[in-house]
Parts: structure tokens; C-alpha cells; sequence
């Protein structure tokens, strides 16, 4: 490589990097920092250190919200990956197909992607689980005074684990609004791979008399592997991380997230921001959990 | 394709249960933003209407200000989006292409970046951001440093979106064959040639895909908008939504019909680029 | 033992406890509003209205249309008396300004901010993020005792300037009233009755509306406050009380008896749900501040209230909720004398008239405002908290926000299993010394 060749993609490298790491990763270092102090959030100078205490009392004095939240994440992570993610991804796959009128599918389906927030949650609390006016009481008859189903509400377990934890109705019918908006997104990312398989490999594979589910089980989903594995990784992060749903529709008991526990120490007024921060630096390590994880599978095929 | 006719109509029939099923709540809440708030909230939101009319359209339009905090949300998107893009391509394609010592652990960081979440990083950011003075540019930097600046915000954007992009463009520039590279050597191309007119032209469908999505968050963005910028004026179209609502008292179909208005830019992008996913690799490079 | 000892960083020389501090507060607003006890006007050594010139930032969380309105009244107001000022005014939408305050005192880009009286003002001020304008208060009349205790803080300043206030009462249908023969129960029995008979009657007793957990927490306040009076429900707030007293105890046990009479799936209604409930006529009562009237333009109309009746004779009925809204000054503006300047207008008669003239829906601080277009829920809301004894601000402004989240999350569990209490109030008390002692050390 030219000298300049090296000093241009050292350029190309640097700057991007210096922008992410100093915006991303300095605040997170100083996060995890934080977790072992008390601080009010003003004066500098009021940033106490007290060691694991923050720690402690997450897994002691407010536990039960802890471990309500890291099941609910899970609990995300399972609809998603058995759910949400193989939807999207059989809903790209039939569009692909060229069929009439797909561009209309497409960005019906889309919708719920990129509609804001507030909308989001006007739809799902009043417009669809409203106890009194909303469409599933409606239709199921049930929004007379006494009768109605409380859908938001609700802290039952729907299946139970232990006498605390499980999942709730109501956090169930908050996957509902998740489910719907990740399916757009798995199948925007899937179209786009699925349109980077080379054409005359399909045609290869028809000629050769197999049938539709032979044709992808052999030919096309091999090459997807890239897509594949971004998909999955999606669907970590957006379980993992889930805030956006759960928050615009108040959080009912039941369905508190990582997210929200972090949010909760760390907005206006509170008085431990290092609490707030021992949360995001436990939601950090469970993230990179899985990336190291994935990045060794990753490596270690490629080794081989 | 190698599908069937069969096949064909049953996808269709599949995909239009589908899209009913997934556009039921929002017709409900489309219908509420022609009606008013006194008619709904007693009759219903699939009542027949009895009132329809444009007056929601017409106040949000002017309690949201749209035109003030659309110009702001433009001002942001559109250099985030192709700083994002941009950036994170570079990096891809030294990643992917090359290999050399800091090889892997750059893509890990970019990677491991993508999966912090905004809330764990907000404070430390924001004292960051307060203490690093910038200069003075109307609009684009009103408070003089990064805390309070649109110029602030599109750095967080890119800064946070680009571990995203960077993991998707490197996964998708690795697909591309070696040979390519191999080939511009030849033919003596600098490496800037060799990113600029061959790697990224072949990137185009994931950096639409890319496109489209990112100009989707970053559009719908409140939480570093509102958490860095303190100035109400000075925020996205975001901002509008919730200025529609009342400490007590919101009126819904006011901010659906506010909220129809806003997203209209993210269909249109999603509806423009979609050709752009198709057109797939194209199949001629590696065989002349 | 006891909590108290509200945390006096090390700067104030002064440290008056924060118990005493509410009790002078509350036990003198009996003097709010049209009350007397008024301060007369001290003429030197005060703010003087005209004497600045400048530019000004006023940060406002008032995104409604008439509180917008209504702020811009008093801020035109308050330019056309003294020309050499320009203020402008910094709107951010009420959820968002909340979340974001401490954001926006260290961004420190507006000189006066909208804020709350109670615990959530003397918050920030014992931790100097505010200015001290105690000579504005020197030159303030019209304003109650009661009030003037309610703005200040540890150290015995003023960090505070009200301007206005609303109450939480049982509210009523009146049309349903007088169509189905019911009165305004005046004790704990005859209000079981009346749910009694309204019960019988097809109607449910009590709407109830839990979205976002925190309308609740004003049953809660109102039955502390008669059953285990207002000095006991001051020091729960302030954490020298046990949640897992037996007198908290009694609360809960009146409540669950309650209960049965109320709507049931609370947590998943919004408040405004409630009020349509209360409009349609199938609820008769909802115990909320009296904004619910601005659900719409038919219950404006038909609605009434009544004082949640006495449970204890001993106890009476005469503590209330009456949340406070007003001013503050950062503790560095960039222009001092017109950030005091503007406080001291505020508490004119002319800004608060100013007020009213677009936002009819609150009762105004001081006692010089012009009552005369007030409306009827007005007129009685200003009667109740002048007639009262012991007001508080509601529960989250009472006490350690975080600790008022907990609150909210345990009320929100015990209306869906009550048979649960007694384990909900023994993590709440430990949750609760958690984070009094953080705030505390």
C-alpha cells in the first residue's frame, strides 16, 4: 500500500472512530464510574464515592423490581426471536415475489416503524385497549361498567414462575405493540438481503426441478447467512434495550424494563445518579454478554 | 423465480390478511384525527362519525408549529444521515476489506457501540457536552457549545447510529468478492478510488436499507434532542407532538392528526429508496 | 431514629428542620388565598417594579393553550409597565420539562423557571441551584403567611413566588345529583350510604382512574389525613414515620373497605376515562383535583364537589390537598434585577388578573386578585383551602420524588390484591430508608 494510501485510510478510520469513541464510549466509562458513587447530579463536587453499596441495594432493598424487569426483557427476547423476527423475515421473503401491489404491503407494513411515539401509545391505550371504548372490549362486548377487561392494568400472571415473578397480562399485551412494529423493521433489513442474492443462482436451483422449500432450505438461505446473522443481532439489541413502548404507555405494575429502571434513577430529580447508573452499567454488561459471545462464534467459524 | 402460481396467491391472500390485521389499530386512530375530541371520547373511535373535518389538521399544524421545528428536524436529519452513512462506510470498508492488526478490535467496538443504550450514557454526555464551547452560529449553535446546539445533535446522531451502520455495512461489504480489490490494483486505482467508485456503488442496497431506517430514528428522535437541547424552539418536529398534549388533559385526536402529518416524510423516503433495495449485486464484476 | 434533619449542606448556617418547617407552613395556610395575615408591603430595602432594564429568559412548562395564554398575559403585562425590559419565554411541554429540570438548571439558559411549592422547590434550593429572594418577598403584598412559609427553604430564605393553586376534592355529577335525590355526605357513614344506594341505584359508586399511578395517591393523602390527622401524614411524607406503623396500617384496612364501591381496573383507566364515567352518569363520584372539569365542555357544566368527609370526629375534615404552582430564580441568572423584578410582578393583583383572563381553571395567590370572574368551582375551591387547616401539596411534591415513584408502585399493587399489604409496606419502608438515607447523608 502507497504511503498515501495508508494516510488516507488512516483518515478514514480515525475520524469516524474518535467521533464514536468519544461520544460513546468516554460517557459510558464514566457510567460505569458513577455506579459506585452517590451524586445528586449537580456540583461535581458532591460525587461521593461508596463503593458496591449501589450494587447492593439493587439486589437487596429493590430487587423485586430487578429481577421483574430482567425477566420482562427476556420475556421480549423470546416473542421476538419466536414471534416478531420469523414474521418479518417470511413477509420479506413473499414480497420479494414481485407480487402486484407490494409497494403498498411494503409501506403499510412499514407504518408502525416510523409513526412517533406518541401516536404509538394513543393507538394501544385508548384506541385498542381502552377499557371502555376501545376495539378489543368492543368487539368482545365486554365495556359495560363491571364487565370490562383490563388489559393495561392487569398484573395477573399469565404464566407464573414463583410466587413474584413470571409474565404478566399486561406486560403481555404490551408485546403486542412491539411485536408490531419489529416486524416492519426485520422485513425492510430481510428485503435488502434477500434482494442481494445473485438471481442466477434461483434460476440455477429451479432448473434443477426442486421444489420452492428445497430451492431456499439450499440455495437461498446459505447466502443469507450475513442477513441471518445481522437480523439476530438486531433482535438482541431491540429486546435488550426496549424502553420506547413500555414508557409511552405509563408502565403499569408488571412491566418495568432495564431501560425504565435506569430512566427512573437518572431523570430530573432524582437523588442518586449513581444508582441510576449501577442499572445502565448492569444493562451494559448483559449487552456485551452477548456480543462477546457473538463475536467469538462469529471469529471462531471463520477460523475454521 | 421458481414460484408457482399456487404459491403466488396464496402470498397475496397471506399479505393482505396481514396488512389488515396491522393497519386495524391505526384506522381506528386515523378516523379520530377528522373527528373532534367531545365527539370520541363519548361515542367511541369506531363509532360512525358524525363530524368530519380538517380543524384537527389545522391546529396542530399551528400549535405544533410545525413550521418552525420541521425546518429544525432538517437541519439535523439530513447532514446526520449522510455524516452516518458516510462515516460508517469508511470504517466498514477498512474493516472488511483490509485486514490488519486493529482489525477486529475496531469492528468489536463499533459493534459492542451499537448495543449501548442512550439512558446509560445521558449524564456523563451531557456534562460533556456542557462544558465544550463551539463557535457561535445562528441556528446551528445558538448556545456557543455543544450542550444546546444542532450541531451537538448531529454529532450524538452520528456518533450513535454509526456502531449500528458500521456492523451492517461491514457484515454486507464482506460478501463482496476479493477479487474486486485485486482487480482496482491492478489497474492501479488509489484506495479512495478504490472505496469511492467501486466498494460503495456495490454497498448501495444495504446503505438504502441503512438510509431509510436511519432517517427514520434520527427523524423520530426526542430523547437526545430533548435531554441536550433546552431552548423549546430549538427542537425537532418531535417536540410538536407533545407540545399538543396538556399537563392534564390531551386531546388524542389532535395529536393524531399532528402525528399523521409528521410521519408523512419517513413514508416518502421509505417509498423512494425502495427501488434502490432492489437492485442487488450486480452480476458482472467478477467475471470480466 | 427519626429522619429528620433534612440534609443542610454544609454552606447554610441555618438548619431548621424540615418537620417544623412544613407544620408552620400548612397550620398558617389556613390563611391562603382571600385569608388574612397578609404582608404589608415594606417599601425599602425590597425590589422595586420599574427599576430594571434588560434581557430576560422565563423557562415555562405550560404547553396548554390557556396557561400559555395566561403566561404571556402577565409577561406583556410586565413589559408594558417597564418598557426597558424584553422577556421571552422558553415553552417546553409539561412531561418533558420534568424529566429534564436538572438539565435545565445546569444548562442555566433561562433566569426564572415554572415550578412547584413544597418539597420539590426546597429541593433544589438547599442544594444552591437557587437564587435567594427574600427581598422580593419583602416587598410583596398580598400574599398570605401560609404561603411565604410554603417558598421557603432550610435556611429560612425564600427561594419561591406562587401564583396560583387548585384542589383535590370528591367530585360529583350535579344533574345525577338532584335527578336520583343525593346529598353531600358529611361523615364517613353517610358517605358509605350514599355508595350504598347509588350502588343499588345502577351506578358506581367511585370512578377510578389509575393510568400513570399517580391519581391515587390522592386517596391515599385524603385518608391519612382524616384518619391519622395532618401532622402524621407531614411526617410520613418526611420520612420520620414507619410505613409499617399501625396507624398506615388503618389507612390501608379503611381503604380496602372502600374499595368495593370504586371502578374496578384502575391501573389500566386514564383519568379522563374516569371523568367520561362521570359525565355519562355511571359513576357518581371521583376524588381528583379539580381539573377534571376540563375534560370537556358538558361536565365544566355539571360538575360540583364536597370535602372528603371526617372520618374520626377528633380527626375532622378540614386538611386537604392543594398543590401550589409558581416561580423560581436559578441561582446565577444573567440578569438578577429584572429575574426579581418579574417575581415581585407576578404577585401583583394586575399579573394575576392578567392570569386569570385567559385560564380560568385556577384560584390565584394572592388575596388582591379579582375574584369577581371567578367561576362556581373557583369561588368554592378558594372557600376550601381558606377554610382549611393543614394543607400539603399532593404526595409527589411531599416528598422524595424517588420515593414517591415507590409510593405510586405500591398503591397501584394494593388496589389489584390487598390482601398483600402487609408484605407491599414492609419493602416500602425499606426502600424508603434506602433512599432517605441517601438524601440524607
Amino acid at each position: 500500500m502507497t504511503g498515501r494510501d495508508r494516510r488516507v485510510l488512516v483518515a478514514m478510520v480515525g475520524v469516524p472512530t474518535f467521533l464514536h469513541v468519544s461520544l460513546i464510549w468516554v460517557p459510558a466509562i464514566f457510567s460505569l464510574g458513577l455506579s459506585f458513587t452517590k451524586w445528586n447530579g449537580f456540583s461535581l463536587s458532591r460525587i461521593s464515592w461508596r463503593g458496591l453499596k449501589n450494587y447492593q441495594q439493587i439486589f437487596t432493598v429493590f430487587e423485586k423490581d430487578f429481577y421483574e424487569a430482567v425477566l420482562n426483557n427476556l420475556w421480549v427476547l423470546f416473542f421476538l426471536f419466536v414471534i416478531a423476527t420469523p414474521l418479518g423475515m417470511f413477509i420479506a421473503y413473499l414480497l420479494d415475489k414481485n407480487l402486484r401491489g407490494t409497494t403498498i404491503y411494503q409501506s403499510l407494513l412499514y407504518f408502525p416503524v416510523v409513526l412517533s411515539l406518541a401516536v404509538v401509545g394513543f393507538i394501544w391505550k385508548s384506541v385498542i385497549y381502552s377499557p371502555r371504548q376501545g376495539l378489543l372490549n368492543t368487539a368482545l362486548g365486554r365495556t359495560a361498567e363491571g364487565n370490562q377487561i383490563d388489559w393495561l392494568g392487569n398484573s395477573d400472571f399469565v404464566i407464573q414462575l414463583t410466587e413474584n415473578y413470571g409474565l404478566s397480562r399486561n406486560f403481555l399485551a404490551l408485546i403486542a405493540p412491539l411485536i408490531w412494529q419489529h416486524v416492519g423493521y426485520i422485513m425492510v433489513l430481510y428485503l435488502a438481503g434477500l434482494k442481494s442474492v445473485d438471481p442466477s443462482m434461483r434460476e440455477a436451483a429451479g432448473i434443477d426441478g426442486a421444489t420452492e422449500w428445497q430451492a431456499f432450505r439450499k440455495v437461498i438461505a446459505p447466502s443469507l447467512r450475513p442477513v441471518n446473522v445481522v437480523i439476530m443481532v438486531i433482535t438482541v439489541i431491540t429486546g435488550l434495550r426496549v424502553f420506547d413502548i413500555v414508557d409511552v404507555l405509563n408502565n403499569p405494575t408488571g412491566t418495568d424494563v432495564l431501560s425504565l429502571l435506569v430512566t427512573e434513577a437518572t431523570s430530573g430529580e432524582s437523588s442518586n445518579l449513581g444508582r441510576g447508573s449501577a442499572y445502565a452499567t448492569i444493562l451494559l454488561a448483559l449487552c456485551f454478554a452477548f456480543v462477546v459471545w457473538y463475536l467469538r462464534s462469529t471469529f471462531k467459524e471463520e477460523e475454521a | 423465480m421458481i414460484s408457482t402460481r399456487r404459491s403466488r396467491i396464496f402470498a397475496q391472500l397471506f399479505l393482505s390478511a396481514m396488512v389488515i390485521v396491522w393497519i386495524l389499530p391505526i384506522a381506528g386512530m386515523v378516523v379520530s384525527s377528522f373527528r373532534p375530541y367531545a365527539e370520541t371520547s363519548t361515542q367511541g373511535f369506531f363509532s360512525f362519525p358524525d363530524t368530519l373535518n380538517l380543524d384537527n389538521f389545522r391546529d396542530a399544524w399551528g400549535r405544533g408549529n410545525f413550521v418552525r421545528h420541521w425546518t429544525v428536524t432538517f437541519i439535523v436529519v439530513i447532514p446526520a444521515l449522510f455524516l452516518v452513512l458516510w462515516f460508517s462506510s469508511m470504517v466498514a470498508f477498512a474493516v472488511s476489506r483490509y485486514s490488519w492488526r486493529f482489525n477486529i478490535a475496531l469492528l468489536m467496538l463499533f459493534t459492542a457501540g451499537n448495543l449501548l443504550p442512550q439512558q446509560a450514557i445521558i449524564i456523563p454526555l451531557f456534562e460533556i457536552y456542557n462544558r465544550v464551547p463551539i463557535p457561535t452560529i445562528p441556528l446551528l449553535s445558538d448556545s456557543g457549545e455543544l450542550r444546546g446546539s444542532l450541531i451537538g445533535l448531529i454529532l450524538i446522531h452520528v456518533a450513535f447510529q454509526s456502531g449500528f451502520c458500521t456492523f451492517v455495512l461491514s457484515n454486507y461489504m464482506k460478501t463482496l468478492p476479493k477479487e474486486l480489490n485485486e482487480a482496482a490494483m491492478v489497474d492501479g486505482a488509489s484506495l479512495w478510488r478504490q472505496y469511492w467508485q467501486i466498494i460503495l456503488p456495490l454497498t448501495r442496497p444495504a446503505l438504502a436499507a441503512l438510509a431509510t431506517l436511519e432517517f427514520a430514528w434520527i427523524y423520530n428522535d426526542y430523547f437526545w434532542a430533548v435531554a441536550l437541547i433546552q431552548k423549546g424552539d430549538n427542537l425537532p418536529i418531535t417536540s410538536s407532538l407533545r407540545n399538543l398534549s396538556g399537563e392534564f388533559f390531551t386531546d388524542d385526536n389532535l395529536v393524531a392528526a399532528g402525528s399523521l402529518m409528521v410521519v408523512i416524510p419517513t413514508v416518502l423516503i421509505y417509498i423512494a429508496l425502495r427501488k434502490q433495495f432492489i437492485s442487488g449485486l450486480s452480476v458482472g464484476a467478477s467475471k470480466g | 431514629m427519626s429522619n429528620s434533619g433534612y440534609p443542610a449542606p454544609s454552606e447554610w448556617s441555618a438548619h431548621i428542620s424540615r418537620r417544623s418547617l412544613l407544620k408552620g407552613s400548612v397550620a398558617a395556610a389556613a390563611t391562603v388565598a382571600l385569608g388574612g395575615g397578609v404582608l404589608a408591603a415594606c417599601g425599602d430595602g425590597g425590589v422595586a417594579l420599574g427599576s430594571s432594564s434588560g434581557a430576560l429568559t422565563i423557562g415555562s412548562n405550560a404547553s396548554d393553550a390557556a396557561p400559555q395564554a395566561g403566561l404571556k398575559a402577565i409577561v406583556d403585562a410586565f413589559m408594558a409597565q417597564n418598557s426597558e425590559i424584553s422577556a421571552t419565554i422558553n415553552t417546553l411541554d409539561h412531561n418533558t420539562y420534568q424529566e429534564n429540570i436538572t438539565n435545565i438548571l445546569k444548562a442555566g439558559e433561562d433566569d426564572v423557571l415554572a415550578w412547584f411549592a413544597g418539597f420539590r422547590n426546597k429541593f433544589f434550593a438547599d442544594q444552591g441551584q437557587l437564587g435567594d429572594i427574600s427581598d422580593v418577598w419583602d416587598s410583596v403584598s398580598g400574599l398570605g403567611e401560609g404561603f411565604k412559609t410554603a417558598s421557603t427553604a432550610s435556611d429560612g430564605k425564600q427561594y419561591f413566588m406562587p401564583t396560583s393553586y387548585y384542589t383535590w376534592a370528591v367530585n360529583y355529577n350535579k344533574d345525577v345529583f338532584s335527578e336520583m335525590g343525593y346529598t353531600e355526605p358529611q361523615t364517613m357513614d353517610e358517605l358509605k350510604a350514599l355508595a350504598g344506594r347509588m350502588q343499588s341505584d345502577g351506578i358506581t359508586p367511585f370512578a377510578f382512574a389509575n393510568d400513570g399511578k399517580w391519581p391515587i395517591m390522592g386517596t391515599f393523602d385524603i385518608l391519612n389525613m382524616r384518619i391519622n390527622g395532618y401532622d402524621f401524614h407531614v411526617d410520613l411524607m418526611g420520612g420520620d414515620e414507619s410505613w409499617t406503623d399501625a396507624r398506615v396500617k388503618n389507612v390501608f384496612t379503611a381503604w380496602e373497605e372502600l374499595l368495593p364501591f370504586h371502578q374496578e381496573g384502575a391501573n389500566g383507566r386514564t383519568w379522563q376515562e374516569g371523568a367520561q364515567a362521570l359525565q355519562d352518569g355511571t359513576a357518581g363520584m371521583h376524588l381528583l383535583g379539580t381539573f377534571e372539569a376540563s375534560h370537556s365542555e358538558e361536565l365544566a357544566d355539571k360538575m360540583d364537589f364536597f370535602n372528603f368527609p371526617e372520618i374520626d370526629s377528633s380527626v375532622g375534615a378540614s386538611a386537604l390537598d392543594a398543590p401550589i404552582d409558581g416561580f423560581q430564580m436559578i441561582a446565577d441568572p444573567s440578569n438578577p434585577a429584572a429575574a426579581k423584578e418579574l417575581l415581585l410582578f407576578m404577585s401583583t393583583k394586575e399579573a394575576q388578573n392578567a392570569y386569570l383572563s385567559e385560564d380560568p381553571s385556577v384560584v390565584a395567590s394572592s388575596s388582591e386578585a379579582d375574584t369577581s370572574t371567578y367561576n362556581a368551582l373557583q369561588k368554592k375551591s378558594a372557600e376550601f383551602a381558606n377554610a382549611a387547616t393543614g394543607i400539603s401539596q399532593f404526595l409527589d411534591r411531599d416528598t422524595i420524588p424517588d420515593f414517591a415513584g415507590k409510593c405510586g408502585d405500591m398503591f397501584a399493587e394494593f388496589i389489584e390484591d390487598p390482601s398483600k399489604v402487609d408484605g407491599l409496606l414492609t419493602d416500602l419502608e425499606d426502600q424508603k430508608v434506602a433512599i432517605f438515607d441517601d438524601f440524607n447523608s
